[in-house]
């Protein structure tokens, strides 16, 4: 096994634990820390897939902005609320019943299918070589290509900060 | 096993794990972060495939979905603050009155 293999299923590995452990942990600080480890595991298999610019993303997106807003918000919370002690609702076994019937379906599709050949991967790039992912070459398309898609999330995370102030300024008009 | 299909094996479990968590916690911010597993369960099969079969659109399709995940974060964390600020906790329990 190639070192590269090595790292890779110590990284799904890592991924899968802090998903297990997500399900597990009472504390919503340790969920969140749990999530923190599958996603900076997720990064890794990134990495090691070759797509690099979705890897570091991956950490500063996820990790450096979403996970330390919910970390933020945890310790902001009131640790005696119930649901801080008691992990689970009611209807637990038919919830896990039915999330292992969806994994079973759709992991039936997976091993029934077959790897990509070399003819239907030159198929689907007619007339110009396989896309690179390193950053250099990937960052050059991204801004020929799709330039308006780029522009375009600019507007959508605009709305999202108004929308945002909004829902706080609405929360604070309740109160007083 | 294949690398292809290792990576689709663990997305597929990061899903389902991220589904039962969403049906089984009770605390409302839990839920929210068990819908990030299922999101990047789902983002890892999509850079599974981009990767496989070597397309641009592929990644690019994946960093509109990091915006708009930060962009969804960025609103239901406020919502949620709200709901336990009205009242006074995140078990979901409390909130059943939503159902209509």
């Amino acid at each position: 096994m190639s070192p590269e293999n090595v790292l890779l299923y110590f990284f799904a590995a890592a991924a899968l634990g802090g998903g297990v452990l997500m399900l597990l942990a009472r504390h919503p600080m340790r969920v969140a820390l749990a999530l923190i480890v599958t996603m900076v595991s997720l990064a890794g298999i990134y990495a090691i897939l070759g797509v690099h610019v979705i890897a570091v993303f991956q950490v500063l997106i996820y990790v450096g902005a979403v996970m330390v807003f919910m970390v933020y918000v945890i310790m902001l919370l009131d640790v005696r609320d119930p649901s801080f002690l008691e992990r689970y609702g009611r209807a637990v076994v038919p919830s896990v019943a039915i999330a292992a019937l969806l994994a079973v379906a759709l992991g039936a599709a997976v091993s029934g299918g077959r790897a990509v050949t070399a003819a239907e991967l030159a198929e689907l790039h007619p007339g110009r070589a396989p896309a690179s992912f390193a950053v250099q070459p990937f960052s050059a398309e991204f801004i020929e290509d799709y330039w308006l898609h780029f522009e375009l999330t600019s507007v959508l995370l605009l709305a999202a900060v108004v929308a945002a102030i909004a829902v706080v300024k609405a929360g604070r008009r309740q109160d007083g | 096993m294949d690398r292809t299909q290792l990576l689709l094996w663990l997305s597929i479990a990061l899903f389902a794990l991220g589904l039962t968590g969403v049906m089984v916690r009770r605390n409302a911010l839990v839920m929210l972060m068990c819908m990030e597993l299922m999101l990047n369960g789902v983002i890892l099969s999509v850079v599974t495939f981009a990767e496989r079969t070597a397309t641009t659109s592929g990644a690019v399709l994946v960093f509109l979905v990091f915006v708009v995940a930060a962009a969804e974060i960025a609103i239901a964390i406020p919502i949620v603050l709200l709901l336990a600020r009205q009242r006074r906790t995140l078990d979901v329990g409390a909130y059943s009155g939503l159902k209509g």
